[in-house]
């Protein structure tokens, strides 16, 4: 493929045909996604690709899955989870019912994790978590909670380094192939289609997950990512980002204050 | 020692496009090579991004290492942190490191690329965009393919490429795969990588 190539057309048609617009994106990741679902469909570049879409819509959700790129894990940096469940924590349980957004939540990971932390701390009665994401398909896994059973043993690992009391395999059912979660755990949740790129504000919450999701957007798109989570946090309410995310490079983000500098924590002012 | 000729074959490719950045990478093995090749680097105002196969989740302490053998600071980058120059950018472990045109870094958690997070070819790729003609890309010694189609990339751009001698190295497979892919403007031993820094970075203090 000419690495060259212009993606524009591409992605203006995937945005007025399927309503999914990448064009804020960063361009360099999305440049090799958009490569590795056209390789993957046997056409030859972003215009063939373009051209076989066209053709066939329904293929669309095979590319939307390569290019959202659900990877995620629970308990993804222990480090992170230990400051949610031994401080931010404290801050949720003073609100009679607190609000908790996870941005971007993917196939679930992250929100099986945080139940699993609230439900620890004696709060999930009372929580309620907005778990949202673009991808339909994604959305299903998360509501479905089931796993490949040959990752709990590394989850585990990661739950036991967060600080978790106990043991990972209370929360699932286990056969074969699968850790199916224990369906109490999203009593709780809502899960939602919502576009961080085109929707609004929909409620305010105590608190933001939203992890390894802006690392995909160019600086604009995190810009109106980060305004959104301003709007929605209340005062003190608090944001976490993944390991190598910042505020620090949006004009945003005189709205947040470092909360915890490790562990990428933040605080809205 | 490098050759005059290969020195002179730098010169005449930097008369027409003086660097912008200089990329490096090597698997777990070139750690010792790249203790030779940072102190030779002057004190320069290109940004030098470097991309070395580590295991995931293994604490690391190479910025510290590295910052031992070098006049540059070396730096972790965060998402869509500016590619500055005058210091040494080294991929973050389980990350893919990118350089975007607007020369921002991209850290992401693509799927890995030769079985590498980060890898060199997701680094050269994007770095060879991002600077064309104007990226000087070099791949050390190492025991997977990783870096010889980013070294092409970097080619097709334009950019100038060298490569470890495969003859002098330890790990042959990346060396040997990015001549075979690339056909690196020059191939040469550790100490000729170390003076041929010397040279492109002499003449690029901030």
């Amino acid at each position: 493929m000419d690495p060259s190539e212009d993606l524009g057309p591409l992605l203006a048609y995937m945005r007025s045909r399927f309503h999914y617009d990448f064009t804020g994106y960063a361009e360099a990741s999305l440049r090799r996604r958009i490569v590795r679902a056209a390789e993957k469909l046997g056409c030859a570049d972003a215009g063939a690709l373009h051209e076989r879409l066209s053709r066939e819509p329904a293929l669309f959700d095979r590319v939307l899955n390569e290019v959202t790129v659900p990877v995620s894990e629970l308990f993804r940096d222990p480090a992170f989870f230990r400051i949610l469940r031994e401080r931010v924590v404290p801050y949720l349980a003073t609100f009679p019912f607190p609000r908790i957004w996870v941005a971007g939540c993917s196939t679930g990971e992250e929100v099986y994790s945080l139940s699993i932390v609230l439900r620890e701390e004696g709060l999930s009665s009372r929580a309620l978590i907005y778990a949202t994401d673009i991808n339909p398909r994604a959305l299903q896994m998360a509501e479905a909670g089931i796993y490949d059973i040959g990752r709990m043993a590394a989850f585990s690992r990661q739950y036991q380094a967060s600080g978790g009391r106990g043991s990972l395999s209370r929360y699932y059912h286990a056969n074969e192939s699968a850790a199916v979660f224990d369906r109490s755990l999203r009593e709780r949740v809502v899960f939602a289609d919502h576009s961080l790129a085109t929707d609004g504000v929909f409620a305010e919450v105590q608190m933001v997950l939203c992890r390894n999701v802006l690392i995909y957007f160019g600086r604009e798109l995190q810009d109106r990512a980060f305004g959104l989570f301003a709007d929605a946090l209340c005062p003190l309410g608090f944001l976490g980002l993944g390991q190598r995310e910042t505020v620090q490079f949006s004009p945003n983000r005189t709205s947040f204050r470092e909360f915890e500098e490790e562990t990428r924590w933040y605080q809205r002012i | 020692m490098v050759p005059a000729d290969l020195i002179a074959r730098y010169r005449v490719h930097a008369a027409s496009h003086p660097p912008s950045a200089i990329a490096i990478g090597g698997s777990a093995g070139s750690i010792e090579t790249l203790g030779v090749l940072l102190p030779a680097i002057a004190p320069t105002a290109l940004p030098i991004l470097v991309v070395v196969h580590l295991r995931a989740n293994e604490p690391t302490r190479l910025p510290e290492l590295l910052g031992s053998k070098c006049r540059l600071p070396v730096r972790m980058p965060f998402d869509k942190q500016p590619c500055d120059g005058a210091t040494v950018w080294l991929a973050p472990p389980d990350f893919h490191m990118l350089v975007e045109r607007d020369r921002v870094f991209s850290v992401v958690i693509d799927e890995p690329a030769h079985f590498s997070r980060p890898a060199i070819d997701v680094l050269f790729e994007s770095a060879a965009d991002a600077f064309g003609p104007a990226l000087v890309a070099i791949v050390l010694g190492g025991a997977s393919q990783d870096g010889a189609s980013g070294a092409a990339r970097v080619r097709q751009r334009g950019g100038f490429v060298i490569v470890e001698d495969p003859a002098t190295t330890e790990f042959t497979v990346m060396p040997t795969a990015a001549v075979e892919r690339a056909q690196p403007q020059i191939v040469i031993d550790r100490q000729g990588i170390a003076a041929l820094l010397a040279e492109i970075t002499g003449g690029t203090s901030a």
